[in-house]
């Protein structure tokens, strides 16, 4: 085992902890305002201290996770899920079909993508379904290409060529052979493009386009940190941290996994 | 070469027209109709069928889209509906504080990156390459807008260096221009230095086994001075590519650092004009700003290929 590989398992896996242990407690209601208990410093009460509307800034972060990792996770679903069966049929193909996929993932590709996500989360309304749906499209063009460069080198090997010779047709060969030799590939990319997901999220919500009060997201409570920054300088830290922590976390988990499945791609030669 | 050259222009004509049609379906397929959006829940049914007729919305789909695209061509951007000018002259403007940003940051972040590189390469192995590669780690998983908030936390709230928001406007001189760009310029920069450090680090690696290398060793040059003169030309080539997809990233970036410091620039207009509900100026800047885009990674393609003989012919 690698230390990158443990150290990103162990901050990435505090970061669903905390997700998931948001789901059934938080130590107070993150929706409960009390003013009076506004810009607490950090004490026993309240670890990191209160936000400016009186609300537990532990609590927060806790349902910080559970929306950073939520939208990632989707956004990487929607990823893989359209783009992985693309990069498939792109490889068995070949000819036009392939051609036509991987231009169009090109033209993805050339667009600013946090630019055409703020665009489209600010049309269809700010929410966390928005943010998902426009991160994850970014995702599409990135799997795509992963699984129709893995596919293309599998499709030359034996068992393949066995397998046609067999008399299976593309579809089987791609589900039943190909795909299994391409899972290391896709999920060392899901792992880094989990960690984008991420940045993303809070980049979006940090301008307030992702999800909305009384949901909480670490990206919105760097935003509101950045009012009273003078006032409770605190507030900007922890949030900044998570986000730090778990992409960190993700990025060298990545990097780990992609030297424990393929040596022979090591990032540090 | 011209086939190359021909065959580039063609996936950047089609890359923009798609591009067009995807802004354009966005803003104009959007749930609810544009017009009564912009207006908001409680306007006058009247100004919302004169804004109708105002943004062309009486007209078909693709009759709407061909006066946009064509407009567009023209240099036509509309008038922006909330500051009533022509949007082209808000672009002017903003995009005279954008630019120069982004170029700041871009130097910034590639001589801090060529720097580094450099640096871990030729200390390989030792505690300067470990440091260098666990701070551009750190980088990669900062986002842009923690660090502005840092930087505003230490370099002016904390020791008053450096100004917090806001721009003093061109003919404020140096000093003041220098303590309003300073920080964002750090903050879009750091992070793409990050990633510029391992891509570079890696490219350079990459060179260290080619023979050339070798022979520039063997006729006596020191480790450094076949680093920069030999490795490092070499070496270029990728990150090349990768500068130009950074430009990218440095627009979206500029869009939230123009917020976090109150900077009057395009990223600060795109996402003004989302909030106030200004469609005319949203779509216009975001196609311009994926134009830019665009443009830039042909013209890094352009780059690659002059210094890559290889790619001049065709495959």
């Amino acid at each position: 085992m690698n230390r990158a590989l443990i150290l990103g398992a162990a901050l990435s896996g505090a970061a669903i902890l905390a997700a998931l242990v948001s789901l059934a407690w938080t130590p107070y209601d993150i929706a409960a305002i009390d003013v009076a208990r506004a810009f607490s410093a950090p004490s026993a009460a309240h670890w990191l201290g209160t936000d400016h509307l009186g609300r537990d800034v532990v609590s927060l972060l806790l349902a910080g996770a559970r929306t950073s990792i939520a939208v990632a996770l989707v956004a990487v679903g929607i990823g893989i899920g359209i783009g992985a069966p693309l990069g498939l049929l792109a490889a068995a193909r070949g000819g036009l079909i392939d051609e036509i996929i991987m231009r169009a993932n090109d033209m993805v590709f050339a667009f600013p993508a946090l630019l055409l996500a703020i665009l489209l989360t600010a049309v269809l309304g700010p929410s966390g379904v928005n943010a998902m749906i426009a991160i994850g499209v970014f995702n599409v063009p990135v799997f795509a290409r992963v699984a129709r460069g893995g596919a293309l080198a599998l499709w030359r090997r034996e068992y393949v060529l066995a397998a046609r010779a067999a008399g299976k047709g593309g579809f089987r060969i791609s589900v039943e052979h190909v795909l299994p030799n391409l899972a290391d590939q896709l999920i060392v990319q899901a792992t880094i493009q989990f960690s984008l997901g991420v940045i993303a999220e809070a980049g979006l919500s940090y301008v307030g386009l992702g999800v909305q009060p009384p949901d909480a997201s670490w990206g919105r409570m760097l935003s509101e940190s950045q009012t009273f920054v003078f006032l409770a300088p605190w507030l900007a830290l922890a949030p900044g941290l998570a986000i730090f922590a778990t992409v960190l976390g993700l990025n060298l988990m990545g990097d780990g996994l992609r030297d424990a499945l393929d040596p022979k791609q090591r990032a540090d030669r | 070469m011209i086939r190359y050259l021909a065959g580039r222009a063609l996936a950047l004509m089609l890359t923009l027209v798609a591009a067009s049609l995807v802004v354009f379906a966005i803003i104009d397929i959007a749930p609810g109709d544009p017009a009564a959006y912009m207006m908001g829940l409680n306007a006058d049914p009247a100004a919302v069928a004169a804004l109708r007729t105002e943004l062309g919305l009486d007209g078909s789909l693709a009759q709407r889209y061909v006066d946009w695209a064509g407009g567009l061509l023209r240099g036509d951007l509309g008038v922006s509906y909330t500051y009533r000018v022509p949007v082209s002259e808000l672009v002017a403007e903003r995009a005279a504080l954008s630019i120069p940003l982004a170029a700041i940051a871009l130097v910034l972040s590639s001589s801090l990156a060529l720097g580094a590189a450099l640096l871990a390469v030729s200390k390989r192995g030792r505690p300067t390459e470990t440091t260098v590669m666990a701070l551009s780690q750190a980088g990669v998983a900062t986002p842009n807008f923690w660090i502005a908030l840092l930087l505003v936390l230490v370099f002016s709230t904390t020791l008053g260096w450096f100004s917090a928001g806001g721009f003093p406007g061109w003919d404020a001189g140096p000093v003041a221009l220098f303590r309003s760009l300073a920080l964002p310029a750090l903050a879009l920069a750091l992070p793409q230095a990050a990633v510029l450090t391992r891509v570079m680090r890696s490219a350079l690696l990459d060179t260290l086994n080619e023979d050339y290398m070798r022979t520039a060793r063997a006729k006596g040059l020191s480790q450094w001075a076949a680093l920069t003169r030999h490795a490092l030309p070499n070496a270029m080539i990728p990150v090349l590519t990768i500068l130009g997809l950074q430009f990218s990233f440095l627009l979206a970036g500029a869009v939230i650092i123009e917020n976090v410091f109150y900077l009057p620039g395009l990223g600060r207009l795109v996402f003004q004009a989302i909030v106030q509900r200004d469609l005319i100026v949203v779509r216009s800047v975001v196609m311009l700003l994926v134009f830019a885009a665009v443009a830039i990674a042909f013209l890094v393609d352009l780059l690659y290929a002059a210094a890559d003989p290889r790619l001049r012919r065709p495959a």
